[in-house]
């Protein structure tokens, strides 16, 4: 049987920057208890000897002519902006911060 | 008019007894009148249907060659981008965005003159089966306002079974088509992966997700299917391919000789009696207009839920990463000297919803290191399995059927605090994304003992698209001469202008 604690919770909640409150870490820690064992199930049927299938289509890389075709506007790719200056994304710090 | 369709609307705008003007006014009177029950719609967009609707209209009065749907009324799913319009996935990490460029199926149904009447509600970011996971409220089946209309397309499907549009779009990535459809007596077809591009189209399972049309007769479907289909140079998956001819199909509806093959493991323990009561009938429809009805085994199939639900929260959780906070839609905890990550991690936790982290979570655990080989690895392998199935199914049979869905609608709330129960509604469809071929749902009457729509399913093999409409239109053809009048016909009245 699978499980996931509390703490293996908020680990992968770290992972994927999702900020969780006490009670939802605690209710889906049980909630996996069950979901892991209803798709654990897989592996019943995966044996060694079976090719993976990550996709329907067989895919190869795709090309076009290097030549310029219309693209968004500066104005229209900030259009939906948080936050801009200067005609560029504005983002919070990323580097060197002082507490 | 409204309860015409799309077919019948288009022939009278082409023979001038209406202007699609009045006919897209009729549509957003129908809205005004019962949307504040059936909550299909999340956004309107009156002035610029009707802005629409004129240019259809001056482009028929100047003797203009327009295309089979141009001048109708359709309602478009939220998870496409409209260049302009609100766009929401249902989610409140994007509401109040407006998408600065059009997906491909929109500038299709716009160079075909489809008049876009507005964007259908949803379960967030596609992800559930019965709309209640929108942010924005769920929506309430037209059949009974207590009941859900499906998911995660609930909006798009709830639209047309009240008439508020005789098209919509849908998008399937588990069934997000067909099991609104059966669920409201409707018609949604997913097409084989890679038929409709994916351009636009907000991306929740990239190997799974396929746009597709919805309608209220396999015509209608068969004539949208065309408008949106075909191959497209910004989607690197959309197969370069003739179009399969389902609007031929459609209108043939010749099913002589065809092998149908019914799945033994779709069927039977865990289906309602009256799913399977009007699965059986409709068997025997099919079998009187001189289709061979075969039984095929896909023992593989049993693994596709537990497959479907490690590969598609996988592809969630590294998709919808591109919700930073950072370029578009919202941003919380901006205050000053806050880092790009606890931004990142504030706007997460108040943007996604319940389902959505708890999907993002769970492919989170099952791509990481020490458990890829159990879990995504182990699914990827099922995923061969089924497509092997598939494969040795079709050998026997042109077509696979089943019921769509395993039961009629449920109460709102009955299933919500149960993710297990809630997933059970795919265990039908969700093998045909898995193999990336088409499946449609179609209208197979009302279940004896709830009186609710039940669905019929057709798969077919990739690109063979037009076998589904054939026998689809073989099936409502039998019906239609059966109960003497459409489905819907026997759905509550709703609205005082109906």
């Amino acid at each position: 049987m699978s499980s996931l604690s509390r703490d293996d919770v908020a680990k992968l909640a770290g992972l994927a920057r999702i900020e969780m409150s006490e009670e939802e870490l605690v209710s889906l820690a049980s909630e996996f208890t069950v979901i892991l064992d209803a798709v654990a199930r897989v592996q019943e049927v995966a044996s060694a000897d079976v090719e993976p299938t990550s996709h329907p289509l067989s895919l190869r890389n795709v090309f076009r002519p290097d030549v310029v075709v219309a693209s968004l506007s500066p104005e229209e790719a900030l259009s939906g902006a948080p936050a801009q200056e200067e005609a560029r994304f504005r983002v919070p710090q990323i580097l060197g911060e002082e507490a | 008019m409204i309860r015409s369709s799309a077919y019948e609307m288009s022939a009278a705008l082409a023979a001038g007894d209406i202007t699609s003007v009045a006919l897209t006014q009729a549509h957003l009177d129908r809205i005004a009148d019962v949307d504040t029950d059936v909550h299909a719609f999340l956004y309107v967009d009156t002035e610029g249907a009707l802005a629409q609707a004129a240019a259809v209209d001056a482009a028929r009065g100047r003797g203009e060659k327009l295309g089979p749907l141009a001048g109708v009324p359709l309602a478009l799913k939220d998870v496409l981008v409209q260049k302009g319009i609100p766009t929401t996935a249902g989610s409140k990490m994007l509401e109040g965005w407006r998408p600065p460029y059009d997906a491909t199926v929109v500038t299709k149904l716009k160079s075909a003159g489809v008049v876009i009447l507005g964007k259908t509600n949803m379960d967030e970011f596609a992800m559930g089966s019965s709309t209640e996971n929108s942010a924005y409220g769920p929506t309430h089946n037209p059949w009974d306002l207590s009941r859900i209309p499906g998911g995660s397309g609930g909006g798009s499907a709830a639209a047309l079974a009240a008439f508020e549009a005789p098209l919509a779009i849908g998008t399937d990535t588990g069934g997000s088509i067909r099991q609104p459809a059966a669920v409201t007596g409707t018609v949604g077809v997913k097409p084989t992966y890679g038929g409709v591009s994916r351009f636009g189209l907000i991306a929740f399972s990239s190997s799974l997700d396929q746009a597709g049309p919805c309608a209220r007769t396999v015509l209608d479907t068969a004539l949208l299917h065309e408008a949106i289909a075909g191959h497209d140079p910004k989607d690197s998956t959309s197969i370069n391919a003739v179009v399969p001819q389902v609007v031929a199909a459609a209108k043939s509806g010749l099913v002589k000789g065809m092998k149908i093959g019914v799945v033994k493991q779709l069927n039977g323990a865990g289906y309602q009696a009256g799913v399977r009561t009007r699965f059986d009938e409709a068997l025997e429809l099919l079998a009187d207009a001189g289709a061979e009805i075969v039984e095929v085994s896909c023992p593989n199939f049993e693994y596709a839920l537990a497959a479907y639900y490690l590969i598609a929260p996988s592809e969630c959780s590294s998709n919808l990463a591109r919700f930073d906070a950072m370029r578009y839609g919202l941003r919380g905890g901006d205050v000053n000297g806050a880092s790009a990550e606890s931004v990142m991690n504030m706007t997460r936790e108040v943007g996604f919803g319940r389902e959505v982290k708890r999907r993002i979570i769970l492919g989170t655990y099952a791509l990481s290191s020490g458990y890829y080989d159990a879990y995504y690895g182990s699914a990827q392998k099922v995923r061969t399995l089924i497509t092997q199935d598939f494969r040795d199914a079709f050998a026997q049979a042109d077509v696979l059927v089943s019921p769509t869905c395993p039961t009629t609608a449920f109460k709102i709330g009955e299933k919500s605090d149960d993710p297990i129960a809630m997933y059970l509604n795919d265990v039908a469809t969700i093998p045909v994304n898995l193999a990336g071929i088409g499946g449609m749902s179609l209208p197979a009457g009302l279940a004896d003992e709830d009186g609710l729509p039940v669905g019929f399913q057709i798969m077919a093999p990739a690109m063979q698209d037009q076998r589904m409409y054939s026998v689809g239109a073989a099936l409502e053809a039998a019906l239609l001469t059966k109960w003497g009048a459409p489905l819907l016909s026997k759905a509550p009245i709703m609205g005082g202008r109906a």
